[in-house]
């Protein structure tokens, strides 16, 4: 009975640590795709963060980490816009570029900077706190409410972007010029400013999640270490419908089926075939593409290249 | 197409540059690093019948595949799961023509490549489907197919197709009557290089000379004007292209297996369908150009390995390039685009 | 201050001398309209004579190049649109600007800052169009409104700023008889209280149903500004269609070879368009080889559905039609329905055909094509390999009409064929679509330019709200047929 209890707040916590990097990119990637904008470079954003994180926090402190790891995600997510939002170059093409650019740059500087795959690099990381009397609910509080601070900012940006996005003219705004630029146009709302912004800000919240990963996680930086979080961040998104809360319950899924394989390996069933379940919500996500009602569908100005109808 | 060539190499110089600006800034000498590269890349038999074109063939197949998508207005961005499925689809056959031996060599083959073709072409069939059906953007779903497409193999390597002694996460290995033939003596060029040109050949003139190449280059010029001014049947021209862009990233993977790794894993695809899309872009979709530019980033790779073997120079540096060289086209392409328009009228 | 002796003291918008250019041709020459307030006025015009021009630079949205606009009797330059809302201009376009996907509320919030809360916005939705008199649900999806619902959320977006003078640009064109008769009841309703609603249109019904002052343009200028009280639509459509409307133009001899069987027909033809509205509402007409009927229309009247169902490109929802396997069709969007813009020019004349052919591209059969279409139809290309993107507006359209032309299909249908083409170009599509006549093709086109049709056609249908009537060749007559006027009775069909 005692395992069990074990092994379920075992389970959640990995649940929750497994969801925290992807919903902080999610969240972004959530924003960016409102404001009509997919970005398939927040691989790419995600591998800098975790580098800038590695170095700051090395050479100052694990706070700085996060800060330098949010604004290496903002510099190369820069790029991105100068090349989308302001050329309206095609936004696949120039993600995979950006990808591509990032894993190259970051290996780079990694390996002159610290050797040829040499000396494991160790960083300073920040350890579980635990809320104060949350922590005490049986099975929840453990996995919930025992974490690095992050998670708790997961917690709190999940209902903030809502707020902002639903309760504010400018999240009004940035909905509109997802959908239909020429109506925000009309109304005054630059959809350049607002997609600029919006691709900011997921390029800040996919270098979180790299510095997540560093900093509250491996406690060093390995090349790859983003291991396709910037795609499974496009799913999330979709199977969250667009909406930062769905995101969130999206993001615990997927952190889900990935702790799966150390729930079974602790109970020593080798046999079962995790990777399948690991391929569960991506399936559910194609089933919501395809059946989704109306209102859960893509921004209709999503990818587009031009912000004028003919 | 001359200024398409001149263009290409003013990139070229443009990327080069950039590497040289990356290497100093990384404290590595440019002139030992770069002379590393060349002779890697071109410098030695090995590197001119082996390293290089060993790595363009995945490349050239996987980027006719984007070309022929792109080219039909499709974002196919699937490659690389098409290209998975592609190899495990070979993968199977060889398990069960080993399992079963005393098959002729050639046929087995040709079972495993048109297997590739197979398994490629109705991956990107469910989302050529998806499209059709359910107006469900393709950018997204085959994104969400290589994910599947990936967690797919990790289970078969671990499952049904793992090597009997159950050690490694890998398919057992291709005995090597079943290897594609080697073209040169000591070399490991393989087949897939005349398949490879053979496909990009046919592409070309398929595309060029053919009626339902030009209905397929209309659609993607231009859907509206193709239904409305030719009235062709658009759902079935993107349909076709669709599957067709598949089965080729299939066969890529199917050659790349029976040709190079021999055996199925995880980390089977460096990301071969995402350097597919950058290399048909510096094609500027021309099947042809996929040929060369496929050689180039074959050279690149090769060089880049040479590299950090011979100067120390980390050789993911080349990505780098690789990605200043899509940038670079897509600048351009914009900048064309945006002066076109304001000397028109 | 140019008061022109209208009873109320200050005018709320008076323009005077208003002069636009669009490149070399002026929309508006020195055109005025004086805007009393608690009034609704009428603007009037055919198509192209300046109404919706004119009202845009009052919007802020063009820029004068001559002329002054007094805003409350103080001259006022307004810079852009956001500026005439502040000062209390609001204008509902054709064309709405909303976001389908966002809710009622929603859309009428957007642009503004701060903190949106969902029920003082919706609170404030239902004031402004409880206080106006119109029926709009807040929470409601604007992708699930009727286009009527949609036009009244954008009224309310415009009153959510508190315009004192509303600008309605072709307000019934989009709208069934039910609600184009709510519209203008309110606009009534709405000046009653005391602002301003300037009515764009061509309906003269519209506006003589409702209107307070009218004003009419030609060409660019004012040729009519009155109350509506005693004027009658005879006078309207006269200073509409000036001097022609009294000088009957003097119609063409029959030509000489009489029309040859029917190629092109229709029978009770009803269609929709992409967004479901029926526009065919029962269309029965006959196109005979060896003529060119014209049809004459207003925007909206349902000719883009009726010209796609005879060029074959618009499966009818009801009727029988029957249009021949060789035809020409040449649209009005050459750029969005009838080129590959980056493609070479030889590629473009080899789109004609492109369902059909099967097997190997001739290319050297399709460039000789090309050549010998660029040399007979004159367009002003380097060569066959030139992109059709290189090419001017009007080489564009000579490709186009050269494709659709060569090879003798047995109907060619064409749609505004010289939109956007300076005099030269208009004059050699005119010749290219007469020699195709003669050669025995039946002809069908549409213009927006009524002299256009005018001149062109041999026989005359007059398309309104749906439906199209045999019209004579008089002008006057057509005019009124379009514009929703009585058919004069006892029009004799050649």
């Amino acid at each position: 009975m005692s395992d069990a209890l074990t092994l379920g707040t075992d389970f959640l916590e990995a649940s929750v640590r497994f969801a925290t990097p992807l919903a902080l990119a999610s969240l972004g990637e959530c924003v960016s795709e409102r404001a009509g904008v997919i970005n398939i470079g927040l691989e790419g954003a995600i591998i800098c963060g975790a580098l800038g994180a590695t170095v700051a926090a090395g050479a100052v402190g694990v706070g700085f980490g996060f800060a330098a790891g949010a604004l290496a995600g903002v510099a190369i997510a820069a790029l991105f816009a100068l090349f989308t939002v302001w050329m309206r170059a095609d936004q696949i093409i120039t993600g995979t570029a950006i990808t591509l650019l990032a894993a190259g740059l970051t290996g780079t500087l990694y390996r002159s900077t610290f050797g040829v795959s040499g000396v494991a690099l160790s960083t300073p990381t920040i350890g579980a706190t635990a809320v104060p009397g949350l922590s005490a609910i049986p099975l929840l509080g453990a996995s919930l409410f025992e974490q690095p601070v992050v998670t708790y900012l997961v917690y709190a940006l999940g209902p903030l972007i809502t707020w902002w996005m639903f309760r504010t003219h400018a999240g009004l705004g940035l909905r509109a010029v997802g959908e239909r630029p020429q109506a925000a146009i009309a109304a005054g709302v630059s959809p350049r400013l607002t997609q600029t912004f919006a691709v900011l800000f997921a390029g800040a919240m996919a270098g979180l999640a790299g510095a997540t990963l560093v900093l509250a996680q491996a406690g060093t930086f390995v090349e790859e270490m983003s291991s396709g979080r910037g795609f499974i961040a496009i799913a999330i998104v979709v199977l969250g419908r667009w909406h930062p809360m769905g995101v969130l319950a999206a993001s615990l899924l997927f952190g889900a089926a990935q702790s799966l394989d150390t729930v079974f390996q602790s109970m020593g069933w080798r046999e079962v075939p995790y990777q399948l379940f690991l391929a569960i919500p991506y399936l559910m996500t194609l089933l919501v593409l395809a059946f989704a009602s109306a209102r859960a569908r893509a921004p209709a100005a999503l990818g587009q290249r031009e912000l004028t109808e003919k | 197409m001359i200024r398409v060539v001149v263009q290409t190499l003013v990139l070229l110089a443009v990327a080069l540059v950039t590497l040289v600006l990356l290497l100093l800034a990384t404290g590595h000498a440019p002139g030992p690093a770069l002379s590393a590269m060349a002779s890697g890349a071109f410098g030695s038999s090995y590197a001119l019948l082996s390293a290089t074109p060993v790595r363009a063939i995945p490349l050239a197949l996987a980027g006719l595949a984007v070309a022929i998508a792109f080219r039909a207005g499709i974002l196919n961005v699937g490659a690389e799961g098409q290209l998975l499925v592609g190899a495990t689809a070979a993968a199977c056959v060889a398990a069960l023509a080993m399992a079963s031996p005393g098959l002729p060599a050639l046929l087995v083959i040709v079972a495993m490549l048109a297997a590739g073709t197979l398994a490629g072409g109705l991956w990107a069939g469910i989302a050529a489907w998806l499209r059709a059906r359910f107006g469900v953007l393709e950018v997204i779903s085959t994104i969400m197919l290589n994910l599947i497409a990936h967690e797919l193999v990790g289970y078969l390597v671990r499952g049904p197709l793992q090597e009997p002694t159950r050690t490694n996460p890998q398919s057992s290995t291709l005995v090597e009557a079943l290897h594609l033939p080697v073209l040169v003596e000591g070399s490991r060029l393989h087949a897939g290089l005349l398949l490879a040109i053979g496909l990009a050949v046919l592409a070309w003139w398929w595309l060029r000379n053919t009626a339902s190449g030009f209905r397929l280059r209309a659609v993607g010029g231009n859907a509206s004007a193709a239904a409305s001014a030719g009235r062709v049947n658009v759902p079935r021209v993107v349909a076709g292209a669709f599957l067709t862009s598949g089965a080729l990233a299939g066969v890529a993977g199917a050659v790349q297996y029976s040709g190079v790794t021999f055996a199925m894993y995880e980390n089977f695809s460096p990301g071969y369908g995402y350097k597919a899309i950058a290399v048909a872009l510096l094609a500027r979709l021309n099947p042809l150009g996929v040929l060369v530019a496929a050689l180039l980033f074959g050279a690149l790779e090769a060089g880049a390995n040479a590299m950090e073997r011979d100067a120390g120079v980390p050789n993911v540096v080349v990505s780098v390039v690789e990605a200043a060289l899509i940038l670079l086209v897509v600048a351009a392409d914009r900048w064309r685009a945006r002066t076109g328009n304001s000397t028109r009228e | 201050m140019t008061a022109a002796g209208s009873p109320s003291p200050v005018p709320l918008l008076s323009m005077d001398g208003i002069t636009h250019r669009f490149g070399p041709t002026a929309a508006l020459d020195s055109a005025s309209l004086v805007v009393r307030p608690g009034t609704v006025h009428a603007v009037l015009g055919e198509n192209g004579a300046g109404k919706t021009t004119l009202l845009r630079v009052a919007f802020g949205m063009l820029q004068p190049d001559a002329g002054t606009l007094r805003w409350r009797g103080v001259v006022t330059a307004i810079a852009s649109p956001s500026e005439a809302l502040r000062r209390g201009i609001g204008m509902v376009h054709q064309h709405f600007t909303l976001v389908p996907a966002m809710t009622v509320a929603e859309n009428v919030a957007l642009g503004e800052r701060g903190r949106y809360d969902p029920s003082r916005a919706a609170a404030r939705v239902r004031d402004v169009a409880g206080q106006s008199g119109l029926t709009l649900d807040p929470e409601a999806r604007v992708g699930a409104l009727t286009v009527g619902a949609q036009q009244r959320c954008e009224i309310v977006k415009a009153l959510a700023r508190n315009v004192e003078l509303l600008i309605l640009d072709e307000p019934t064109a989009v709208l069934a008889p039910q609600e184009a008769a709510e519209l203008l009841a309110w606009t009534r309703r709405y000046a009653d209280s005391g602002h301003a609603v300037v009515l764009i249109t061509h309906k003269l019904r519209d506006a003589l149903g409702v209107a307070d002052d009218v004003t009419v343009l030609r060409r660019g200028r004012t040729v009519l500004a009155t109350p509506a009280r005693g004027v009658t639509e005879s006078d309207l459509t006269a200073a509409m269609l000036g001097e022609d409307a009294s000088t009957v133009r003097a119609v063409r001899a029959a030509r000489g070879v009489m029309a040859g069987p029917v190629v092109l027909s229709a029978r009770d033809v009803r269609a929709r368009d992409s967004r479901g509205v029926e526009r065919l509402r029962g269309v029965t007409l006959d196109v005979r080889a060896g003529e060119i009927v014209g049809i004459a229309a207003v925007e909206g009247a349902g000719q883009q559905q009726l010209l796609r169902v005879l060029a074959g490109r618009l499966r009818p929802d009801a009727g029988a039609v029957v249009v021949p396997e060789a035809i020409g069709f040449i649209p009005e969007d050459r750029h969005h329905d009838a080129l590959v813009l980056d493609a070479p020019l030889y590629e473009n004349v080899a789109l004609r055909d492109a369902a059909a052919r099967g097997g190997h591209m001739r290319w050297d059969v399709l460039r000789e094509e090309t050549r010998s279409i660029i040399g007979s139809y004159d367009v002003r290309t380097a060569d066959e390999n030139s992109s059709a993107r290189s090419l001017s507006g009007g080489n564009q359209q000579k490709l186009v009409l050269g494709r659709e032309l060569s090879g003798g299909p047995a109907a060619i249908v064409a749609e505004n064929p010289s939109r956007g083409l300076d005099f030269r170009a208009t004059a050699a599509v005119h010749e290219q679509l007469r020699l195709a006549r003669d050669r025995g093709a039946a002809v069908v086109m549409y213009s927006s330019d009524l002299d256009e049709v005018l001149l062109l056609a041999d026989r005359v249908y007059a398309m309104h709200d749906g439906v199209v009537h045999e019209t004579a060749r008089d002008r006057e007559a057509v005019g009124r047929a379009i514009l929703g006027g009585a058919l004069p009775s006892g029009v004799s069909v050649p």
